[in-house]
């Protein structure tokens, strides 16, 4: 098939974008989404131009790297799919595909379609773990898990930090992504010591980053590529409502003091 | 060089206690002061970061991809093996070190082997503690699942998304440590070279890959866990980005590469479909638990597979391989397809694919959630719903998958598979402490050589790579560091940092000066075509040679006519595949040399001219019971020989009917 694509060229973080046209042809249906970018930047190579720049590693839709904002939709027409995923037979003959890199100030573009999503990882910095030390750790069957609760962590767990949830929220809300990770330690055993301390300092440096609230407009959860539930925004604010209000603490917790390196 | 594998006296039981228990140690205030370089934040390279931050030492962390959450571990699916015996079914640390080196076919280091089955019930220990929802029975306890070349169940799993669960655990570990100051973190950065100071690694040159400009890095010691190297055949399993650089680099800088021509060739891969594609899909051998493999008895069979009768179709690994059946070892499922390709009785447009069929499971899974609920008069299709469920449950991310891919439901046809290359058993050479012939130099992981033998069984990459990250190197570098205390920083404008850096802008300048007209995909995919050709699933002499002269030639034209557009001081990704491939030029030579030097057939190297009656591959222990490790020389690559010695599990025809 033939399709027309207007992709979003930036040289890099400072320059100023604007859309490219650029017609592609005799795509097979059995292409990748991506595969179809290869066959148009071998094109752009062969005639000296600079390829388009695109984030993409493992092609199977778990590394999370590919972002791709395509006709308005992160990742594309598919539900549950990533854009590594999204196969041509999605088009048909004389489309004409609109794709953006993610739409949040939060994840400044380093080039064309290319984001800076560093920001999950500092929230992960902030609480996103159990603090166990390798070794510490008694035999595994030791604590037995409700299986619904370890199915539900789970579900929480497959979260891929693509970003496809701030990039579909008109607030730039991240907080699917945040609360996965809450959720996730939230219903296992080996998270209940920090869980005070987690909700509140991720939530914070979630604050701090510039991202959005929720809106309870639930885009996060229709464009999600793991199908993560809304559920856990709702466990996380009760979580964070229960931490604020816990007398454990009177103040909020600072990270933890690593004793070794005496700072904190 | 004498290659000495510092394996420790003792029994085998002992040998690992023992070296712990006479290990020089490093103090606290000690460890502050020593500074660890690490590339790759995979399973090995994050559990190394993790563990070495939280015992004090000061990490630098490199990773090519935005976020070390990214490392291809991430797409790792089926499992990790561990020795923990909770089904009772007659496991225990012997039999997962022997079957490990049966698996290997006798051509891995029985001490490590030893230790990797030693610690394998740690590992688990330590993840469930980092709350990795592994999978759980209904009482609350872990689940376990068998894998191929196994007969107890021992695998845990978590979906068919385990490698993403624990390499999240890992990268948890690690952030935990970033936020505490123990760890820097420099994702977008790619290793270009190892600098050496008086014969010891101390540092690192590494192009910032938004920049692009070059940034020069010390570290008492350097670990390579940067993965391994199956993209040198272009398509594989490994992700875009996975490169052989980093591990390349260091073996020109001194460190010898072992038995490079081991590859695994993964027998359940989604086939290729056309020119265009970029990489192949793997579905998890754990579907061999309940999938039939077969083909039609009939070469021209042209009918829907579910109206072609059980007595016309030939499941051909069951009828070979009565007692493993379709779990045999990855190798054997491998040839055993492609021989029945071969013969013409593939499937699909290409031919070239074999059925991996679940009907018989969904029905018998079926059957038995009927006979749970009670139902008395259940049809056919309840059956089968209730059947369709147990296998969502336990496969279906992987269902999906396939079906994204192929345009196909899996639950009603049978899936079309084939082989693809998937891991890369050689690697760097190391010693019992992980470390390669360069002092200060360490290896972890699929980088590294050690624990496979000539063929990795299913759901061991995983135990492997966080076994040498949680619970090796963090005492083995302690006998190297134990000598550093007195060594200060070395500041990065010492000489050899500005040699190294020198030879790597020289390069860079070079590859963007040729201007050429062919793309460096372009050279990849003809690289590519050459090592599946002749250096893939089945190898001959002739092959080799041939192979050897066309990696050649294909090097000069790729330095003559190799086309990188952009500048060298911008995002340039076509620049950054330039780097890769020209070092997968060099590798590849390596690999085809290995495989002609090895003229025995074992594990996963198949040579045509050694095989029994029966077509299986065929060792020759008198000669080739050593590793092949390559020592890089201007003049050449030169062989230097390890000796393997069998203590406890003596060498026999692998077997698996």
């Amino acid at each position: 098939m033939n399709l027309t694509l207007k992709v979003w060229r930036q040289k890099n973080a400072e320059a100023r974008g604007g859309f490219e046209t650029y017609d592609v042809k005799d795509i097979s249906s059995e292409m990748s989404f991506l595969e179809m970018f290869d066959v148009l930047n071998e094109r752009l190579v062969q005639e000296g131009k600079e390829p388009i720049a695109f984030d993409s590693d493992c092609r199977e839709g778990i590394c999370g790297a590919c972002s791709m904002h395509i006709d308005g939709r992160a990742h594309g027409p598919w539900q549950k799919n990533t854009v590594c995923q999204l196969h041509m037979r999605a088009y048909k003959d004389g489309d004409t595909i609109v794709v953006e890199p993610w739409r949040s100030n939060v994840f400044p573009v380093i080039k064309d379609l290319i984001v800076d999503r560093s920001a999950f990882d500092r929230i992960i910095q902030a609480g996103g773990y159990v603090s166990v030390n390798t070794g510490n750790a008694p035999d595994a069957n030791t604590i037995p898990v409700d299986r619904a609760d370890s199915d539900e962590a789970f579900d929480a767990a497959s979260c891929i930090a693509c970003g496809a949830c701030v990039a579909a929220c008109p607030n730039g809300s991240a907080m699917l992504f945040v609360s996965a990770k809450v959720s996730q330690l939230a219903l296992l055993p080996q998270g209940e010591p920090e869980k005070i301390s987690r909700v509140l300092n991720m939530v914070d440096q979630m604050d701090k980053e510039g991202f959005g609230n929720c809106g309870n407009i639930y885009n996060c959860e229709a464009e999600c590529p793991k199908g993560i539930s809304v559920e856990n925004i709702a466990r996380m604010n009760r979580q964070y409502l229960g931490a604020s209000l816990s007398s454990k603490i009177q103040e909020r917790p600072v990270r933890m003091v690593d004793p070794m390196n005496e700072k904190g | 060089m004498a290659l000495d594998a510092k394996i420790p006296e003792g029994e085998i039981e002992q040998k690992w206690t023992n070296y712990k228990d006479h290990l020089r140690l490093v103090s606290p205030a000690n460890k502050r002061k020593l500074e660890i370089i690490i590339v790759g934040t995979g399973l090995a390279g994050a559990s190394a970061a993790a563990t070495l931050g939280e015992l004090g030492y000061k990490v630098k962390s490199f990773c090519f991809q935005d976020s070390p959450r990214r490392a291809h571990s991430i797409a790792a699916q089926g499992g990790i093996n561990a020795a923990k015996n909770y089904q009772s079914d007659g496991d225990s640390i012997y039999r997962l070190f022997y079957e490990t080196v049966k698996g290997g076919d006798y051509r891995s280091r029985e001490a490590n082997v030893y230790r990797l089955a030693q610690v394998s019930g740690n590992i688990i220990d330590q993840c469930v503690a980092q709350g990795v929802p592994f999978a759980r029975e209904y009482g609350g306890l872990l689940s376990n699942r068998s894998f191929g070349g196994t007969q107890v169940q021992r695998t845990f799993y978590a979906a068919g998304q385990t490698g993403q669960q624990l390499l999240l655990g890992a990268y948890g570990a690690l952030e935990r440590q970033v936020a505490l100051g123990n760890v820097t973190v420099y994702s977008r950065h790619e290793m270009h070279d190892i600098v050496k100071i008086d014969g010891i690694a101390r540092g690192i040159i590494a192009r910032n890959l938004i920049t692009g400009k070059l940034e020069r890095y010390f570290g008492h010691a350097v670990l390579i866990c940067s993965g391994g190297y199956g993209n040198v055949f272009y398509l594989s399993t490994n992700a875009m980005g996975s490169n052989v650089t980093a591990a390349w680099k260091s073996h020109k800088k001194g460190a010898y590469f072992a038995n490079p021509c081991f590859t695994q060739i993964h027998p359940t891969c989604i086939p290729v479909t056309g020119e265009h594609q970029s990489k192949l899909t793997l579905m998890s051998e754990s579907l061999r638990n309940d999938g039939r493999i077969w083909v039609p008895k009939d070469k021209n069979d042209k009918r829907n597979p579910n109206e072609i009768p059980e007595s016309e179709r030939d499941y051909y690994l069951e009828r070979r391989y009565p007692a493993f059946g379709n779990l045999v070892p990855r190798d054997v499922a491998s040839r055993a397809a492609k021989e029945r390709c071969d013969a013409g009785f593939g499937v699909g447009t290409t031919k070239m694919a074999v059925f991996l069929d679940f009907a018989s499971a969904i029905n018998r899974y079926g059957k038995t959630e009927v006979h749970k609920r009670g139902l008395q008069d259940a049809t056919e299709q309840t059956i089968r719903e209730l059947g369709e469920n147990v296998i969502r449950e336990k496969y279906g991310n992987l269902f999906a998958m396939y079906e994204k891919i192929t345009g196909e439901d899996p639950y009603k046809v049978p899936m079309r598979i084939y082989p693809a290359v998937h891991y890369t058993m050689g690697g760097l050479w190391v010693d019992y402490e992980l470390k390669t012939t360069v002092d200060g130099l360490y290896s972890l992981g699929e980088a590294n050589f050690s624990d496979h033998g000539a063929n990795r069984l299913g759901a061991s990459a995983l135990m492997q790579g966080l076994a040498d990250g949680y619970f090796v190197i963090p005492y083995t570098i302690s006998a190297f560091m134990a000598d550093q205390i007195r060594v200060p920083a070395i500041p990065t404008t010492h000489a050899a940092f500005d040699e190294a850096e020198k030879a790597v802008k020289d390069r860079i300048d070079k590859l963007m000066s040729i201007q050429g007209t062919e793309s460096v995909e372009s050279f990849h995919k003809r690289l590519g075509k050459i090592m599946w050709d002749k250096s893939g699933m089945s190898r001959n002499e002739n092959g080799l040679k041939e192979a050897i002269e066309e990696i050649k030639a294909l090097r000069n034209e790729f330095w003559q006519n190799v086309r990188i557009p952009g500048s060298i001081e911008e995002y340039n990704s076509e620049l950054d595949k330039a780097g890769r491939v020209a070092d997968f030029l060099e590798l590849a030579e390596l690999i085809c040399i290995d495989a002609l030097n090895r003229s025995e057939s074992c594990g996963g190297h198949f040579r045509e001219e050694s095989q029994t009656v029966e077509g299986e591959a065929l060792r020759k222990d008198d000669e080739f019971s050593y590793v092949a490790a390559w020592e890089y020389t201007p003049n050449g690559e030169v062989l230097h020989k390890e000796p393997l010695h069998f203590d406890v599990v003596k060498p026999s025809q692998r077997s698996y009917k």
